[in-house]
């Protein structure tokens, strides 16, 4: 695994920096403009996405800016397949 | 009741906050694109993007399409593998210009829909932007039974006719597409397809924006791509039937009525016998007159 | 009778009137002050025009009392961090500060909360970090917040007692006629009515005008009378001008507020209040600024006229005065340059205070005459509650203004406000704080679909009968949680940071801490 990013700053998008694990584990670091009422689910929807891929050590840095659920795994996703270098829809 | 298809609204891939909400505006149809306002650094976060608020977006009877990447770039099969999984109801080729691109494409489709056990679910339609597809309209639109419509991509193809598009200030305005145009609409017609027109990109200019679509309308099209929630209302209002052409179509669906009723097969409004072409379009006029809100079904039922 | 006898017996009869009604007798004559008028409307000759130090020691200000402050100068304003900072300066403490808003540029305060000179604040808003720290419990006792007109039914019944007023001005004489413009070629600042200024101006102990354009007397028409004024300090600006009002009509292009105008527009025009001399008020939110615009196609083609507009005055309103659309503009705020020069200069459009605009206890505010509000909202209730003070995320942002007044006094109020900002709810099930009641609220406007009030059965009829789609409040709350999940609580702690006011007086909500 390499470190890998996907997704913007904009409005109802999150950044997802996915990058080799320095523990063992998933360690999350979420910045949200929604931490309050949905920094838990975001977090949630982060490991179960990343551990869905078969992916259950790495170090996760997200910057959301309020992404709904779909977006945030479509991210998180698309920065998995950039850092395993394993397409979900392979050729 | 047959789809209406008078505005298909563009939303790019990649831009998760407009692709949440971009269906509370109303469009009959919305397509996410993955071509051209994708770049090919982001072909990949797209898709993903694409394939998951699809898949879990609620986007009510809005029917929505992807424009994929042609199938002769890396992105276009992955594109079709994404989007059919996520039962998009249209799949939208840019640049078409032969049938067998169309078959192709509908090969692909098959693949994946065998795959996951959903057979002739997915429909396409063709965006035509180039001469070479202008000369092919027809076969374009037979080339599967999967074809919905057909489409004018004007930009591409004024450049391939070594022009450029007219303003609203030209007296012949509009000129240089009016071939493309009527090839367009005829081949959709003839094949029983749907005909969309091209877009209008700018946004400052409503009144052009609305010539061009009563001249669109007039040639016969269907509807027209559209880039804003803002041309969906002129849009709907050019093709909302006016109250006369409501009346009289009604009159007719209330002839046929009378006439099945009676057994007869000479329909007759007024004392005077109508003929199939005019049935058609009072039954066209009505279901977009109910489509455009200013109808209800009741009122005909109750006629 | 001699001569000598006639003047002696008048001399008598005047002291024997005097001796009756106990009075003194006029003993000579006083000295001409033969200074040229314009000389002694200057610092130093005139009684009143002073420095700001003089004003505030001549005014009797002591540690515990009350000051106050008006916010005509938006984001702007110089005058409340000017004057705060004076005090300190002087040793001040305990002071209770008043105004009738707060904004971002009111930062410095934080700094005089924790040194102890401002220990209690009263306000209709607040925003940007002093409203993020106060927030999160900088002070020992809650702000107060109040609407505009229970702002003004609390000073004038003493609930709020000022001591001293420091009302900012953008032209005063010497004699303390004040202005929210200017005529003078010296203009530096403009912000139209100064209707929030107005009760200070009358009922506080003391009055203070800081101008930025000291005019030569008489400045009439004047908003504040010198009757009420009595200290007038020249300083050298009360307000970023660029911050204060904009000058050209702002027509919105985001997608969904022109959606949600559309919408309120339709409202309006088929809920049986859209008939000749009609009177409306709209917010200052992008939707309800741009309802206007469709509402005045609407005008047009039907040949609807108003008979006035109230509250904060826009330029769209401006313009179809001047259309003769609407017969009157009532002002209390002007939102923009086009509106504050109109109100310079058009006899038409009246200044109000905010007792006159939106006060419940006075009979004639013009609240109690308005058809139409249109109004914008943070967060809606299932009951239509609705709260426009407090974000979810538990920060104060916002201002209570004219909202409850209005939504209360109005025969029809409606509601705009998007369903989702973002992946923020803004229909709930309950809000975050009440700040008007929904018994006041009529009707919601969101991008998926349109609610009427259960006790407004005659509109939700009329709606339906031209074709608007309408909800329940639930149901927006229900497809906004599919959308967006189901957020947690806040984390709000056990400190109350904030008390609102109804605007009959009584304490009807508080605002608590949140926890980092």
């Amino acid at each position: 695994m390499k470190e890998a990013f996907a997704g913007t700053l904009e409005s109802g998008d999150i950044l997802v920096r996915i990058a080799p694990a320095e523990n063992k584990g998933l360690e999350i670091d979420l910045e949200s403009t929604v931490a309050y009422q949905f920094g838990r689910q975001i977090k949630t929807v982060i490991t179960e996405t990343l551990t869905g891929l078969g992916i259950n050590d790495a170090k996760v840095t997200a910057t959301d800016k309020g992404a709904l659920d779909c977006t945030i795994r479509a991210r998180v996703t698309a920065a998995a397949v950039r850092a395993t270098g394993k397409d979900v829809w392979k050729d | 009741m047959q789809r209406l298809r008078r505005t298909m609204m563009f939303v790019p891939g990649n831009n998760p906050g407009m692709m949440s909400d971009a269906f509370i505006y109303g469009p009959d149809s919305i397509m996410l694109d993955l071509e051209d306002s994708v770049t090919m650094a982001e072909k990949d976060t797209a898709r993903l993007l694409v394939y998951n608020a699809l898949k879990t977006i609620d986007y009510g009877q809005t029917e929505m399409v992807v424009r994929i990447n042609p199938l002769n770039t890396p992105y276009g099969k992955k594109d079709i593998e994404a989007v059919v999984k996520a039962g998009v109801h249209v799949i939208r080729m840019p640049k078409t210009e032969t049938a067998e691109e169309v078959v192709e494409v509908e090969r692909e489709i098959e693949k994946v829909e065998k795959e996951i056990g959903c057979l002739g679910r997915t429909q396409i339609m063709a965006a035509i932007e180039s001469t070479l597809g202008i000369v092919n309209a027809y076969s374009i639109a037979v080339a599967s039974k999967r074809m919905m419509g057909i489409a004018l991509g004007a930009e591409d193809y004024c450049a391939n006719l070594k022009t450029q598009r007219t303003q609203g200030d030209n007296p012949n305005f509009g000129m240089e597409l009016l071939m493309a145009r009527q090839m367009i609409v005829v081949a959709a017609r003839a094949a029983g397809i749907d005909a969309l027109d091209t877009v209008y990109s700018n946004l400052n200019d409503m009144e052009t924006f609305r010539r061009e679509v009563e001249m669109i309308k007039a040639l016969g099209f269907d509807g027209k791509s559209i880039i804003n929630p803002r041309q969906i209302e002129i849009v709907n209002d050019v093709f909302t039937p006016k109250q006369k052409d409501i009346d009289k179509a009604l009159a007719v669906v209330a002839a046929i009525k009378e006439a099945e009723k009676k057994g007869s097969g000479v329909i007759a409004v007024n004392g005077k016998m109508v003929d199939r072409p005019v049935v058609i379009r009072a039954q066209h006029t009505i279901e977009l007159a109910i489509a455009s809100g200013v109808l209800k079904q009741e009122d005909i039922d109750n006629e | 009778m001699t001569m000598n006898n006639i003047i002696a017996q008048r001399a008598a009869l005047v002291e024997q009137a005097a001796a009756q009604m106990g009075k003194n007798i006029y003993n000579g004559t006083r000295e001409k002050d033969q200074t040229a008028r314009t000389e002694n409307q200057k610092e130093g000759a005139s009684s009143k025009v002073c420095t700001l130090e003089e004003a505030i020691r001549k005014s009797g200000l002591k540690d515990g009392m009350t000051i106050s402050f008006h916010h005509h100068f938006r984001a702007g304003d110089k005058v409340v961090n000017l004057v705060v900072d004076k005090l300190a300066e002087m040793g001040f403490k305990n002071l209770h500060l008043a105004a009738s808003s707060l904004q971002d540029v009111h930062k410095p305060l934080i700094e005089h909360i924790k040194n102890g000179v401002i220990t209690e604040i009263s306000t209709s808003g607040l925003r940007g970090e002093l409203a993020n720290e106060i927030s999160r419990g900088l002070m020992e006792k809650p702000v107060v917040f109040r609407s505009h007109g229970g702002r003004g039914s609390a000073i004038a019944n003493g609930d709020l007692h000022i001591d001293v007023a420091f009302l900012g001005a953008s032209s005063c004489d010497a004699a303390g006629n004040a202005c929210g413009f200017s005529r003078s070629e010296n203009a530096k600042s403009i912000c139209g009515s100064l209707g929030y200024a107005l009760p200070d101006a009358r009922y506080a102990d003391k009055v203070v005008i800081l101008t930025d354009d000291l005019v030569q007397y008489p400045n009439t028409p004047n908003a504040i009378s010198e009757h009420d004024v009595d200290f007038v300090v020249e300083v050298e600006s009360v307000g970023d001008s660029s911050k204060i009002a904009s000058g050209a009509i702002r027509d919105t292009k985001n997608p969904r507020d022109i959606l949600l105008a559309k919408q309120a527009a339709k409202v309006i025009i088929n809920s049986g209040y859209f008939k000749n001399g009609f009177s409306i008020q709209t917010g200052s939110g992008g939707a309800s600024l741009a309802a206007v615009k469709y509402i005045r196609e609407s005008m047009i083609e039907q040949g609807i006229k108003a008979s006035f507009a109230l509250g904060g005055i826009t330029a769209h309103m401006v313009k179809m005065h001047e259309e003769g659309l609407i017969d009157r503009l009532i002002d209390v705020q002007s939102f923009d340059k086009v509106a504050a020069e109109s109100l310079m200069n058009d006899p038409m459009h009246k200044e109000v205070s905010a007792s006159e605009y939106a006060s419940a206890d006075t009979p004639g505010s013009a609240t109690h005459y308005l058809d139409i509000v249109i109004l914008s909202a943070l967060e809606v209730d299932v009951n239509f509650n609705v709260n426009v003070l407090v974000g979810s995320d538990g920060i104060i942002r916002g201002a209570v203004g004219g909202h409850p007044d209005t939504a209360a006094d109005s025969a029809l109020s409606i509601i705009v406000c998007p369903l989702l900002r973002g992946r923020i709810p803004c229909v709930v099930d309950e809000v975050t704080t009440l700040i008007t009641p929904g018994a006041t609220v009529d009707v919601v406007v969101t991008e998926y679909g349109i609610a009427v009030n259960p006790n407004r059965p005659e509109i939700a009829e009329r709606l339906k009968a031209a074709g608007l789609k309408l909800v329940t409040l639930e149901q927006l709350r229900d497809h906004a949680l599919k959308v967006i999940g189901q957020p947690d609580p806040l984390p709000f702690g056990d400190k109350v940071v904030g008390v609102v006011m109804n605007r009959d007086g009584s304490v009807m909500d508080v605002i608590k801490n949140i926890k980092e």
